[in-house]
């Protein structure tokens, strides 16, 4: 308690001595911020819901008019909608699972001593790197028929990835484990870097075997890094636009946000796609909801 | 102090008027990122040289247009002055009061015999037949077709083809005719393909792709007056065409499934297809040995006849209009005085864009202009053009949510597909009130 005191009442002195009390770092950074977020993100906010009551169309000069909770009622009773929640389900599942097994695993292997580790870990940090439009057009040429490297490699003839409504999630999905499993990985080597060395030790003259040292040690020690690159992961999944949108133009790829970029961009329903994206957001506030209650519980073990 | 303030006042004064002034003599016109909006930036340095108005064509890729146009519109920008906008646009541009009325204008310069009536009809005027114009005829553009001349015209290719189907291997005359000429020619195992056609469904590329059938098969999108869809989309004529558009995407490239004008043509350039379809105004890169190595072999056509004989094509191009929010409505009238005058339009097809000057159209001179103008001028006669109504773009997308997956995955029937989107377009007009 006392190390609090001396602490406070040396940064109070600190910032005393170069004129800035807390009254002014209020003045100068606290209260611009507050503002910037409440005229940037809260008003925007609630102005939206406003607008997600209403037939706004803001391709006309019309008035809104006010229609209460008909967009909600029509939206979920459209099958459209559900089959994009469907896909963009289906992709979060096979992305985020995807990313996990092949980040962890990437981690677990470099988590031993191995020449050029440092080297290798930042080559394969590099996909994450890139931007997401650059990603896309570049595994769009690998996936080509005709030309792309994938079937060449794999001896799959002209296999047919983004044109085939079936494969086109996948290959989407794919794309996306490249790209962000090194993400995983990081966080995984973090986390497999801080379990201490004597409990393997213990282990092994317990003489336990490796699957049961995986999952009686390594396992329960990195799992709450690795649910928060799962709650990152899925988040981001979830709202996933640009590489399902370059690469193809599938039905089975259509996401939810690239319909919720249709509806307000293209179709200019500004009401509706407003009551859209409150739907999207409070589903992955559920679930990120659910993740951290998991993870919670993960680190009361 | 007083002194200071007055100074301050005359200063604040001048800076208006000479920003006023430097204003009026500068006009900005937004259209997509392609060769005519190059060949109109060229047209326009030369009334810059005429009249001291500077006029900048500014661009953006075609996939970003519609929503940047429109969101300047929302926003009431005035940051364009103009807009050649896409024919679909006309009834909501209109109708929210982006556009500025051009009856006047249009009825004065009688500009219904000045430009070939397909485009005054498609560009300028909406609601259908109520004689308001909110556009100049400016890009006029349909869908033709390219085709490998020398596979065509190779004697043992020729001899096999008559062999196979019992006539003669030439540019086809109808539809029949192109579907066996996409079978002949598809050969995967030589890397050589049959045809290249319209699949990309993220705006109006399989649809465009897909009208061009129905129109030729003698259908029908529905009735622009009425809003009646029932029994028109899916007539028995607009199956037979689906089903006929889909076996010829059987006939393309792998991967074809997202293709549009630039993969079109890459089919011509890159020895992928027999025959490919495109717009008019991407025919210029095919007719330059720089962009395509077969330039000297490439041949045109235009859309080929229906089984009852029906030929249209599929209505591309724009109008240019003036936008309602612009700073400068009357110096873009003038501009637009002189765009429409016989000499510009002339000028403007020599320069490559393709006019929709009747008169031009019309002589010899243009038709012998290029391999393709021939096929153009008779296209410009024979278009139709998908809804122009507000509501279009939900429209569209409904459409390409019902077709797109029965033409690149057989999904369904063709039947099942039209039957569906005419459920779809009824229950949007409903919403719209326009039944």
């Amino acid at each position: 308690m006392a190390t609090v005191v001396m602490t406070s009442l040396d940064s109070k002195s600190r910032a005393a001595s170069r004129g800035l009390s807390d009254i002014k770092i209020r003045n100068l950074f606290i209260i611009p911020t507050i503002l910037f977020l409440i005229v940037f993100n809260i008003f925007p906010l609630i102005y939206s819901l406003g607008y997600s009551f209403t037939d706004f169309r803001a391709s006309t000069n019309a008035p809104a008019a006010f229609v209460g909770l008909q967009n909600y009622r029509e939206l979920l009773n459209d099958p459209f909608i559900w089959a994009n929640f469907a896909i963009t389900a289906k992709y979060v599942i096979v992305s985020v699972t995807g990313q996990v097994v092949v980040g962890f695993g990437t981690a677990m292997l470099l988590n031993r001593e191995i020449p050029f580790k440092g080297l290798i870990t930042t080559l394969l940090l590099l996909p994450m790197m890139l931007s997401m439009a650059v990603v896309g057009l570049f595994w769009k040429l690998l996936y080509d028929p005709s030309f792309g490297i994938i079937n060449y490699a794999l001896g799959l003839g002209s296999f047919e990835w983004l044109a085939n409504p079936d494969m086109a999630l996948y290959a989407v999905a794919i794309t996306d484990i490249w790209m962000w499993s090194p993400f995983v990985m990081l966080l995984s080597l973090a986390g497999l870097s801080a379990v201490p060395r004597h409990l393997y030790e213990a282990a092994a003259i317990d003489r336990a075997g490796p699957f049961y040292t995986f999952f009686h040690i390594t396992l329960p020690l990195v799992a709450p890094i690795l649910m928060i690159a799962v709650i990152f992961r899925t988040m981001e999944a979830f709202k996933t636009f640009d590489l399902a949108y370059i690469l193809t133009s599938q039905p089975t790829t259509e996401v939810i946000s690239i319909r919720l970029y249709k509806m307000a961009f293209q179709e200019w329903q500004t009401g509706r796609s407003c009551a859209l994206a409150y739907i999207v957001l409070i589903m992955v506030l559920a679930i990120t909801n659910i993740y951290v209650k998991y993870l919670n519980r993960v680190k009361e073990r | 102090m007083r002194k200071t303030v007055a100074g301050l006042l005359a200063g604040i004064s001048l800076m208006f008027a000479s920003g006023t002034s430097a204003q009026s003599q500068e006009l900005t016109i937004f259209w997509a990122e392609w060769d005519p909006a190059n060949y109109l930036q060229e047209l326009v340095n030369e009334y810059e040289a005429e009249t001291g108005v500077k006029v900048t064509v500014e661009t953006t890729p075609w996939a970003d247009f519609q929503t940047k146009a429109f969101t300047e519109f929302n926003a009431k920008g005035s940051a364009y002055d103009m807009v050649v906008g896409d024919s679909q646009w006309i009834g909501a541009a209109s109708e929210a009061g982006h556009y500025v009325d051009l009856t006047e204008f249009f009825n004065k310069h009688k500009l219904n015999e000045v430009m070939a009536p397909a485009t005054v009809k498609y560009y300028s005027e909406y609601p259908a037949n109520s004689s308001k114009y909110w556009s100049i005829p400016a890009e006029g553009d349909a869908v033709g077709w390219s085709y490998r001349k020398d596979w065509f015209e190779d004697p043992k290719e020729m001899e096999a083809f008559k062999a196979k189907y019992g006539y003669d291997l030439a540019p086809p005359k109808d539809w029949k005719q192109l579907r066996d000429i996409a079978e002949f020619f598809h050969r995967p195992d030589q890397k050589r393909y049959g045809i290249a056609i319209y699949t990309d469904n993220s705006y109006d590329g399989l649809v465009m792709g897909v009208e061009n059938a129905i129109f030729s098969f003698g259908g029908e999108l529905g009735d622009y007056s009425t809003y009646k869809v029932d029994g028109i989309i899916n007539s028995e004529k607009n199956v037979k065409a689906l089903e006929t558009y889909r076996e010829l995407y059987g006939f393309t490239p792998p991967g074809w499934a997202k293709s549009f004008f630039v993969e079109n043509n890459q089919a011509i350039t890159e020895n992928l297809a027999a025959m490919s379809m495109n717009y008019f105004a991407f025919f210029p890169a095919l007719v330059n040995e720089a962009s395509n190595p077969n330039a000297k072999v490439t041949g045109f056509f235009a859309n080929p006849a229906g089984p009852n004989g029906d030929q249209y094509a599929a209505l591309g191009g724009q109008g240019i209009s003036i936008v309602s929010y612009s700073e400068n409505k009357e110096e873009a009238m003038k501009f637009l005085e002189w765009f429409i005058k016989d000499e510009t339009q002339k000028r403007w097809a020599e320069l490559g864009g393709y006019t929709a000057s009747a008169k031009v159209l019309e002589s010899e001179e243009f038709q012998n202009a290029t391999p393709y103008n021939k096929a153009f001028y008779e296209t410009m006669f024979k278009v139709k053009d998908f809804w122009a109504t507000p509501e279009y773009a939900e429209l569209l997308i409904q459409m390409n949510q019902r077709i797109y997956p029965y033409v690149t995955a057989g999904q369904g029937t063709a039947k099942e597909a039209l039957d569906a989107l005419a459920k779809d377009w009824n229950a949007t007009f409903k919403k719209y009130g326009r039944h």
